[in-house]
């Protein structure tokens, strides 16, 4: 599973040599990311893990296209990174589920559909398709402001996924949320990206998150970003409650944290991920 | 509830200010007074204030001797025909901001080429403008259209009006929070569906306030227009008009002056509607 697509079908992704470097040529450069190589099968649940200022944000918003390498090349679906994100190969969810508080529920999940030129009734039904799926079919009338954090965020999820794409980016969807609900959503994406054979490329710092999520948890060092381990989890397709309890995720959390070890922290250095790239 | 309530804070105020008003000519002196050698205090006397019930009783009486038309009549007439004015301006100066905005929100070097001369032309007196407009107006003719002299006044409004909603408008579309800019990025969206989808609603807050300051803006830039051009008809004029009566009907004036401010309220009034329809499903608390 871990080394690429086996039935023919594109890599989801594959980012080949990649680098980023914020700021290149000028005496404030920073070395984000360096060299990193990494494929991901269709089907897969990948999870970038690292401290701080790793640069495991940066590389999620290089997949999306939403910035671009200073070497390398990235593929979504087999596709340049900028094809991909105007052919709207993948959904985004960030840590805000940043809905648009002027918009019902709904209307929210129908945004992607509307930019890509849906009709009305089409777009209505695709809303409430997904709106079922993620279980807020009752508050498709409501206003963002009336729902609770983790409501919010699973209408985010909603709506990334609402055109149906195969990608699904997440940078720290569950980071705002509490303990309890975020275990909740964690188990509820699951379930969602099975019922939609979704990959899902999923940026945390919590690493019984990324243990529970993944089949592959992908660990990075802190400036400049580099994978420095790479591991299976073979926990089965289905988990639930009781998957937290089992030796076998203990044993994988342990695993993650040991890899984890061997990286300094990134200390008191200014974080990278707060390099905001200026917006045009 | 609270509506309901504004409205009779509203009318209490009102009240009060009639009450003031009485009080002040009770105890105030008759010629005005001196407070160490400053002329500050108004006179009290029937002239300089003539009393509220007066200026109500005013408006049931005859505007002259040579009409019977009641003046709240007349009056009503002048606010309307300066009220229609002042939309014309409100509307054109409106499109004009929003354009200006617009463009300096998409092009950074419009911005810096064009926002200091916005600021600039707001301090060019209004006086001096007015016959300007006139003149230039005077000598447009395309085809079968004549400038009509009510449009210079709805331009001098608009100069006026322009200026706030320009301002505002940039600065809400400028201050859309990056995630949500990001979003759209990810969707591909374009520039101009970013704008209607996200920039424009997302600015609301800030427009909405900027419209306000427009309404009444372009009242005074309208009443101005009318004294300084000399249009008659609206309500600018009938305060010039009446006012020259002061000393023989000295009630008759105010009845002109509140019907200005009648007007100014109803203009701010009609952009309250936009603010309760454009912000009837956001969270409360999002404008003022």
């Amino acid at each position: 599973m871990s080394e690429g697509a086996t039935d023919g079908r594109a890599n989801a992704v594959e980012v080949r040599g990649l680098a980023k470097v914020f700021n290149a040529g000028r005496a404030d450069a920073v070395e984000a990311l360096l060299d990193i190589d990494l494929i991901i099968a269709p089907g897969e649940f990948v999870s970038l893990i690292g401290p701080s200022g790793c640069g495991k944000s940066t590389q999620l918003r290089l997949i999306a296209n939403l910035t671009e390498p200073t070497r390398g090349e990235v593929l979504v679906n087999g596709k340049p990174a900028r094809r991909a994100r105007l052919d709207q190969d993948y959904g985004m969810a960030f840590q805000q589920a940043g809905l648009f508080e002027w918009r019902s529920v709904a209307k929210n999940v129908e945004l992607p559909l509307e930019l890509k030129g849906w009709d009305r009734a089409g777009r209505r039904r695709r809303a409430f398709e997904m709106l079922e799926l993620v279980k807020l079919r009752e508050f498709a009338e409501h206003f963002p402001w009336q729902l609770s954090g983790g409501m919010q965020q699973r209408v985010a999820i909603a709506r990334a996924l609402a055109a149906h794409p195969p990608l699904l980016l997440m940078d720290e969807p569950f980071g705002a949320l509490d303990e309890m609900t975020r275990e909740h959503m964690q188990t509820e994406l699951l379930r969602i990206c099975r019922e939609t054979s979704t990959t899902v490329v999923f940026v945390t710092h919590s690493i019984p998150e990324a243990v529970f999520l993944s089949t592959r948890v992908v660990v990075m060092s802190p400036r400049p970003g580099r994978i420095t381990d790479v591991v299976d989890v073979e926990l089965g397709p289905r988990r639930g409650v009781d998957t937290r309890e089992k030796e076998a995720f203990f044993a994988k959390v342990t695993e993650v944290r040991e890899a984890l070890r061997g990286i300094q922290p990134a200390g008191i250095e200014p974080d990278i991920e707060q390099v905001v790239e200026e917006h045009p | 509830m609270t509506r309901f309530r504004r409205v009779w804070t509203f009318v209490l105020a009102l009240i009060l200010v009639a009450v003031l008003w009485e009080l002040y000519k009770v105890i105030g002196p008759e010629d005005g007074g001196t407070v160490f050698g400053w002329t500050i205090l108004p006179r009290a006397n029937d002239t300089a204030m003539p009393h509220v019930w007066e200026m109500v009783s005013r408006y049931g009486q005859p505007e002259n001797r040579a009409s019977d038309t009641p003046i709240l009549v007349v009056v009503f007439q002048g606010a309307w025909f300066t009220f229609r004015i002042a939309l014309a301006g409100l509307a054109l100066g409106t499109a004009v901001g929003l354009g200006l905005a617009v463009l300096m929100a998409r092009y950074k070097v419009v911005e810096r080429g064009l926002l200091p001369y916005l600021v600039l032309s707001q301090t060019v007196p209004l006086i001096a403008l007015a016959p300007l407009v006139v003149s230039w107006g005077g000598r447009l003719h395309v085809g079968a259209f004549e400038w009509p002299r009510w449009l210079s006044a709805a331009v001098l409004g608009a100069f006026l009006a322009f200026f706030p909603v320009a301002v505002g408008t940039l600065k809400g579309l400028t201050t859309t929070p990056p995630a949500s800019l990001e979003l759209m990025d990810s969707y591909a969206a374009s520039w101009r569906q970013t704008l209607f989808k996200l920039r424009f609603p997302a600015a609301l807050p800030y427009i909405v306030p900027a419209l306000k300051l427009a309404a009444t803006a372009s009242v005074v830039g309208v009443v101005v227009a009318e004294i300084s051009t000399g249009l008659a008809g609206g309500i600018g004029r009938l305060i010039i008009e009446y006012a020259r009566e002061a000393t023989s009907d000295p009630a008759k004036v105010f009845t002109a002056v509140f019907g200005a401010a009648a007007l100014g309220l109803v203009m701010a009034g009609i952009v309250a509607l936009v603010d309760l329809a454009g912000m009837r499903n956001r969270p409360r608390g999002a404008t003022e």
